[in-house]
């Protein structure tokens, strides 16, 4: 065992500084109460202490920070998605995230990798034609490239993968990968340097309302009088809807992902397959970092299956026969908040001063910093930010769903 | 694996099956507002819990009702349709 290790182990006081300060107790009100220390909580959490000066905040998460999907995901960040209002919202996010290291002072690993979507149909070559001319249109960086340009980038594929001939693909420049919970620390430490409390271990049981209105936040240590409430609690949103009566279109389905032992690098770009229903990014451990379509059914656990890695190892075979002999290290699972039209749920909703930051499934690390940033000047306004109009939870009612399921599905 | 329980074929790997969701009751679509049925279409209870739901042994194409619970993922029972959902 190292000294050091020794050392923290043995000494009363926390020997080092830590990332932010853990408070003995809540007090007994709060400006805002955000549900959920992941990424997109403490974002929101960043967000409102910094641009809007609002720092009588509290981020009350039942874990510890980062312990959802913001530590589960595999960190494919991009903006080459299918609709107007997605292309830009995502967009916004990737030129947060080009200076997030620098803002934190904290290495976020962020790794510009270059993203392929392949296409082994033509209704998927169609697609991508597709997104690619929105993109151009909205300023991104999108084209769709041949299977020379893809064998150039990633020369050990078996371009015929299988009985799957790869036609061309989508190609996004700027796809992008990053260390996950470095970004929740990020954040977390930015908030709380400008006053924002951070109580782990801390589960809200009970939202109170008054006449439509929050009025208070029922937790396990505690009650806390408040008039602003956000929810950023992912695959636990339902749950915490459930406390307040209220339905959505949200469902909870797993997501399953693996990694391979480390390997020397030979997969410098991210790759997706919406055909077999597969993607592929090695990290800067060498780790080969792997998913796949979320588990068929509902179930709100973290539990993995056999089944996950055997269909993915079997895909995968037919993209790279060379990794036969490779072995699985890890497998785990996170709950993914879905919707019916692959795009977030984010606003106000019919509860006064209760918001709502959800939906984000498969694709919402990307997310993380525009997410932030928009619902904190939707709670500091008590209005929606204009670029997440189009995602308001009114959509449903006026039958005005957007259409991102092509861009989103497989390709998180 | 995990096995089901196809009310007609047995004992089943869990991969013959197919799930649709949980069963929901319509509105008259005659009568109801678009309001009613956009919450029928797209809304749902979807804390977990007991839920009885439609699924399909697909070789067979047999569909039927399990009543599962959703946080533990335990099939409680299963059994063909009746009629009059609930
Ligand atoms: C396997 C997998 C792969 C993915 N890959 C990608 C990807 O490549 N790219 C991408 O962009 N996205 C990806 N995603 C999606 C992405 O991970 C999520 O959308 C995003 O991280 C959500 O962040 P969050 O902060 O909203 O939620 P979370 O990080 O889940 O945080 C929510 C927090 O709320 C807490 N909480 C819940 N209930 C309560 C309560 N009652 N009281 C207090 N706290 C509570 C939870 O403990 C949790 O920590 C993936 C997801 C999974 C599961």
């Amino acid at each position: 065992m190292p000294w050091r290790l020794l050392r923290f182990g043995l000494s009363k006081k926390h020997p080092e500084p830590r990332m932010f300060d853990a408070p003995d107790a809540l007090k007994s009100s709060y400006d805002v109460v955000i549900i959920g220390g992941g990424g997109h909580g403490l974002a929101c959490a960043y967000y409102l202490a910094r641009d809007f000066g609002i720092t009588n905040v509290c981020v009350l998460e039942k874990g510890y920070i980062g312990g959802g999907n913001t530590g589960r995901n595999t960190t494919i960040i991009r903006s080459n998605y299918l609709t107007p209002e997605g292309a830009q919202f995502y967009d916004k996010s990737l030129e947060l995230w080009k200076d997030l290291s620098t803002e934190f002072d904290l290495n976020l690993f962020y790794s510009n990798r270059g993203h392929f979507t392949l296409a082994h149909t033509d209704a998927a070559m169609r697609t991508s034609r597709w997104r690619a001319e929105v993109n151009k249109h909205y300023g991104i960086d999108s084209e769709v490239v041949g299977p020379d340009f893809v064998k150039k980038h990633a020369p050990m594929i078996n371009l015929q993968c299988g009985h799957h001939p790869i036609m061309g693909a989508l190609y996004h420049a700027p796809g992008s990968v990053a260390r996950h919970d470095a970004v929740a620390w990020g954040y977390g430490r930015g908030a709380n340097m400008r006053g924002v409390e951070i109580h782990q271990r801390t589960e809200v049981l009970g939202i109170d309302t008054k006449g439509g209105k929050v009025c208070g936040v029922k937790t396990n240590k505690g009650y806390i009088e408040t008039t602003k409430v956000l929810s950023a609690t992912a695959g636990s949103t339902p749950r915490i809807l459930k406390m307040l009566d209220i339905d959505t279109p949200i469902f909870i389905h797993p997501l399953q992902a693996m990694v391979s032992e480390p390997l020397k690098p030979w997969l410098d770009t991210i790759l997706v397959s919406g055909s077999l229903h597969i993607y592929i990014s090695q990290s800067s451990r060498g780790e080969l970092v792997m998913g796949a379509s979320l588990d068929p059914y509902e179930v709100h656990s973290t539990r993995s299956t056999l089944d996950f890695p055997e269909g993915l190892s079997a895909q995968m075979l037919d993209m790279f026969p060379f990794l036969s002999e490779v072995k699985v290290m890890r497998q785990w699972a996170g709950m993914a908040d879905m919707t019916p039209d692959f795009a977030p749920i984010m606003g106000k909703t019919r509860i006064d001063g209760f918001y709502l930051d959800a939906g984000w499934g498969t694709y919402g690390f990307k997310a993380t910093p525009i997410s932030g940033k928009t619902m904190a000047y939707t709670i500091a306004n008590d209005k929606p930010h204009e670029l997440i109009t189009a995602f308001s939870s009114e959509r449903f009612k006026n039958y005005e769903l957007t259409g991102e399921k092509g861009a989103a599905s497989v390709g998180h | 694996m995990k096995i089901m329980t196809c009310p007609i074929n047995g004992e089943r790997p869990i991969s013959e099956f197919y799930y649709w969701g949980a069963i929901k009751t319509p509105p008259n679509p005659d009568t109801c507002s678009d309001e009613e049925w956009s919450d029928y279409v797209f809304n749902k209870n979807g804390a977990p819990g007991v839920k009885k739901e439609f699924w399909c042994h697909s070789p067979s194409n047999t569909w039927f009702v399990a009543e599962r619970d959703t946080l533990t993922d335990t099939i409680l029972t299963t059994y063909l349709y009746q009629g009059g959902a609930k």
